[in-house]
């Protein structure tokens, strides 16, 4: 992404997609956590994504100029006009599978808004030097997890390697127009990778769509859930 | 001076999650103006959190108070830069979260900025005081509390649960 200029519309729509994609997902632990502690702080990250969502989607609508707000933009577009990528719409068979996606996404967003908050346009680097505080808490969390779960028993590192190899494909998505931004990602999750006992998977299989529209079909359920009350009844409030 | 007054009025709103401490000892309270043009009251605060769900009722609640005094039509502000940290809350502020039990944070110690670039875990005060007994003897339960902005935490001397502000 250009840091010298004004952000694009589409632009806008990855970074704040993502975020609020990763909130209802995260968000969908509630009550479910394997403990109450955990229910809290997934939660609260959750609600530290919807936070940036609003911000980003909020000046994406106001860029484009046609009236949009983070509402519509939210719940009245289709699956195929989101941005977000295809990691933060995988579903979470189980917890390890929150924990690993939670570290790529994290390790990303920390790098990706560290420089955005050093960008030149004075909107996004407010919302990106906001949001790089918390996705560091958010790093953090998910690292102390990892090794927690990978260095723990037998079982919790079987589960917890299974999900790294199954989630692994998904960030290349993150980098495909900015290579660079890979090897600084790479330097924050392979020694939380290492330091855990698990195995760094290969590269090779690489799904990407997602900043395009082509998504899997798990995004269609999440935004069905999302957006029914909203379409269901305009303008509720409660 | 009316742009002091105003800023006592507004400043005076509590935190609704932090009922102990004022927005303006928070230091969400970022400034208190008229409107050249329009002659309205202009209050401009700033988020603790980007989703910090109690912004608003701190609105609704500063609107009121101005009302009250009697400016109907303030407009409230929210600007994000400088992004808010604990080291804007101040030394009556935090000497109120202590008493209400609520540890206060100890320095922020910059967070991450451009250049560092590992994954080193976010820097943590050394020891938090139990805000019952003042025991530095302490431990963290919870990285996350009732709200984005605490922790939760346990004195092992007196053994109480407690809060503590994250510092941030």
């Amino acid at each position: 992404m250009t840091l010298t200029g004004t952000p694009t519309v589409a632009q806008l729509l990855c970074l704040g997609d993502d975020a609020l994609v990763a909130a209802q997902r995260l968000g969908q632990w509630c009550s479910r956590a394997p403990e109450m502690e955990e229910d809290v702080a997934l939660a609260n990250i959750a609600l530290d994504q919807l936070g940036a969502a609003r911000l980003l989607l909020s000046y994406a609508g106001d860029l484009e100029g046609a009236g949009r707000d983070e509402d519509a933009l939210a719940f009245l577009r289709d699956d195929r006009d989101f941005r977000s990528c295809l990691l933060v719409e995988l579903p979470d068979p189980d917890f390890a599978h929150t924990i690993a996606k939670l570290l790529f996404l994290a390790a990303y967003q920390r790098l990706h808004y560290e420089r955005l908050a050093a960008g030149a346009d004075e909107r996004l680097a407010s919302i990106a030097a906001k949001a790089v505080k918390e996705s560091a808490y958010h790093l953090d969390h998910a690292t102390l997890w990892t090794l927690r779960l990978g260095d723990g028993t037998a079982g919790s590192h079987r589960r917890m390697q299974a999900a790294v190899d199954e989630v692994w494909p998904y960030p290349h998505e993150l980098f495909e127009d900015d290579p660079d931004l890979r090897g600084a990602w790479l330097s924050i999750v392979e020694p939380v990778l290492a330091e855990a006992t698990l195995e760094r998977p290969a590269d090779g299989w690489a799904p990407t769509g997602g900043r395009s529209g082509r998504h899997t079909e798990h995004l269609s359920y999440l935004l069905a859930e999302m957006q029914v009350l909203h379409r269901a009844h305009p303008g509720a409030r409660w | 001076m009316v742009t002091a007054q105003l800023r006592r009025v507004a400043g005076s709103v509590v935190d609704p999650e932090l009922r102990a401490v004022t927005i303006e000892e928070l230091g969400i309270l970022r400034d208190v103006g008229v409107d050249p043009d329009s002659g309205r009251v202009v209050v401009t605060i700033t988020p603790t959190y980007a989703g910090c769900p109690a912004m608003d009722t701190i609105r609704a609640d500063i609107r009121q108070a101005l009302a009250v005094a009697g400016h109907p039509d303030a407009e409230v502000r929210t600007v994000l830069s400088p992004a808010w940290s604990t080291d804007r809350i101040s030394e009556a502020g935090r000497a109120k979260l202590a008493a209400a039990g609520i540890a206060p944070p100890g320095p922020a110690g910059g967070g991450p900025g451009p250049g560092r670039g590992t994954a080193g875990p976010v820097a943590l005060a050394l020891s938090v005081r139990c805000p019952r007994c003042g025991s530095p003897q302490t431990e963290q339960l919870s990285r996350f509390g009732s709200t984005a902005c605490k922790a939760l935490w346990r004195c092992r001397a007196c053994l109480e649960p407690f809060e503590h502000i994250k510092a941030l």
